[in-house]
């Protein structure tokens, strides 16, 4: 480690932050997972001008910083931006304490994660709600990511009620947490260390209106996770981007398959290149979208699946011969399966144990599959078959 | 639609002894794996069970047990190449500033790789 995380703030942190140091409470470790770079600086949030605050709520000496309830074309862009991977680590909050509207010390308190994706799908939907809302310092990881990290966990929440002196701004001792974070808090256990109540709000921020006019009540539609189309497309791009290795080794494999460099290179590289990038198109855009719809319970066997048809369809649009069909196809379905089984990652009802059982019996398979898939397009290359 | 995947749910195990019936696992799980009889809780939906490990977590009389994990293949593909229990790719670096208690208990995530 090149450096301490906690020296990237700076001693005088209320200078910066001219409102009130404790309400912008700065993380005390700023260290990413992956310990390359922090999640947070004091650079980056500048840099996004924080142009979500509003003003400011006095209570008691402080001031809490006020965010707005509607997203600003910026946030529009941002939350785009990182579906499509781009700067997804770095997309955070400053854990501590906020405000919507005007809350008041009877208001109630909802906990969040500091991926700026998260904060800004919870404060759209509080228009017209005055409450207070602590952000936990989750690394900029959302909060079912964060507290199967643990990072949205019990030992967090107990510190940052403390480091915000929450028990200074609202009378009551009741906090809401979002359904997904009790992987990683257990209410117990904050219970009897805090003394404050932990309750478990809805799982998507769209219910929490219903939920506080409810009083603090969920009924079964707002516990339960489904993964409908536009979710599964949501997370689609970023799988799409994070296939590049694939896409690369698949330029590279086509540029050298096309050879040698004459006339017909052109038309014998895109007969490959393309039947194979629509193998990966089909694989992270095509198998999300017709998840429930195709048989087999493992998503490696979905995914081989449309692979399959994507091969056979793909080698009648480039007119392959037989073997070169049969190239395609052993191709298309390894990758087509490989990528549908890496959304295990990214879907919300798939177990550790099923995981490994597809890995473990998929990928020799695969790897076998594309090998000789792979020999015979050479073969054929070389065969005038 | 409900939507079902490979071996879900078989390290799920609940103790109605020890069961007070407070609810808390209802509240918590995302899949509506349990329901209540007679006052105490009750798996009614195994298969729909991800191991998610919240009920455990939040079962305050120890009733529940379940080994939590990520349903990631990408996490089981780096554990393997690394020799671990299935992590996401950020590796040993990711308990760094993470509480002890969450050490053990699943290191890991939901989406993509985060």
């Amino acid at each position: 480690m090149e450096k301490t995380p906690a020296s990237r703030y700076p001693a005088d942190s209320a200078s910066r932050y001219p409102a009130d140091s404790a309400a912008w409470y700065p993380a005390d470790s700023a260290a990413c997972g992956c310990g390359k770079t922090p999640v947070i600086s004091l650079q980056a949030v500048p840099r996004q001008r924080r142009e979500y605050v509003t003003g400011f709520v006095t209570t008691g000496e402080r001031k809490v910083p006020v965010v707005s309830t509607r997203l600003s074309w910026r946030d529009v862009r941002g939350g785009w931006k990182v579906r499509w991977d781009i700067g997804r680590s770095h997309y955070a909050v400053l854990p501590g304490l906020y405000a919507v509207g005007a809350p008041g010390s009877d208001s109630p308190v909802l906990v969040t994660a500091n991926y700026k994706l998260t904060f800004d799908k919870l404060r759209k939907e509080l228009g017209g709600v005055d409450a207070w809302i602590l952000v936990l310092d989750t690394k900029g990881v959302n909060v079912w990511c964060a507290a199967g990290k643990g990072t949205f966990g019990t030992r967090e929440l107990e510190q940052r009620i403390m480091a915000v002196k929450l028990q200074d701004v609202v009378s009551h001792r009741t906090l809401v947490l979002p359904q997904l974070g009790a992987t990683g808090v257990s209410a117990h256990e904050v219970k009897r260390d805090s003394g404050w109540q932990v309750k478990y709000g809805p799982v998507r921020a769209r219910d929490i209106r219903a939920f506080l006019a409810g009083g603090l009540k969920k009924n079964n539609e707002m516990r339960r996770i489904l993964f409908p189309l536009t979710e599964r497309m949501a997370i689609a791009p970023t799988e799409l981007v994070q296939s590049w290795p694939l896409l690369l080794g698949i330029a590279a494999a086509s540029a050298l398959l096309g050879l040698p460099f004459d006339a017909g290179y052109a038309g014998r590289l895109l007969s490959v290149c393309l039947p194979l990038l629509g193998a990966v198109g089909v694989g992270t855009l095509l198998f999300p979208a017709l998840l429930p719809y195709v048989p087999f319970r493992a998503f490696s066997l979905k995914g081989a699946l449309l692979g399959a048809l994507w091969g056979i369809a793909v080698s009648f649009v480039v007119r392959a011969s037989l073997p070169g069909a049969a190239a395609l196809i052993l191709m298309a379905m390894p990758i087509a399966a490989f990528l549908s089984m890496n959304f295990t990652g990214s879907s919300t009802f798939t177990s550790q144990p099923g995981a490994a059982l597809e890995v473990k019996r998929g990928l020799i398979p695969m790897i076998s599959s594309l090998a000789i898939g792979l020999g015979l397009t050479v073969v054929t290359r070389i065969l005038p078959l | 639609m409900r939507m079902t995947y490979l071996k879900n749910g078989e390290t799920l195990s609940l103790n109605s002894a020890l069961c007070t019936g407070c609810r808390e696992c209802i509240e918590v799980c995302p899949h509506a794996v349990f329901d209540m009889q007679g006052g105490k809780a009750m798996i009614a939906d195994r298969l729909s069970c991800m191991e998610c490990g919240a009920c455990m977590k939040n079962c305050a009389a120890g009733a529940i047990k379940v080994k939590a994990g990520v349903g990631c293949a990408a996490a089981v593909i780096q554990g393997m190449l690394r020799g671990t229990e299935p992590a996401c790719s950020c590796g040993k670096a990711d308990t760094r500033g993470v509480t002890t208690e969450a050490k053990g208990a699943a290191v890991g995530s939901k989406a993509g790789c985060c």
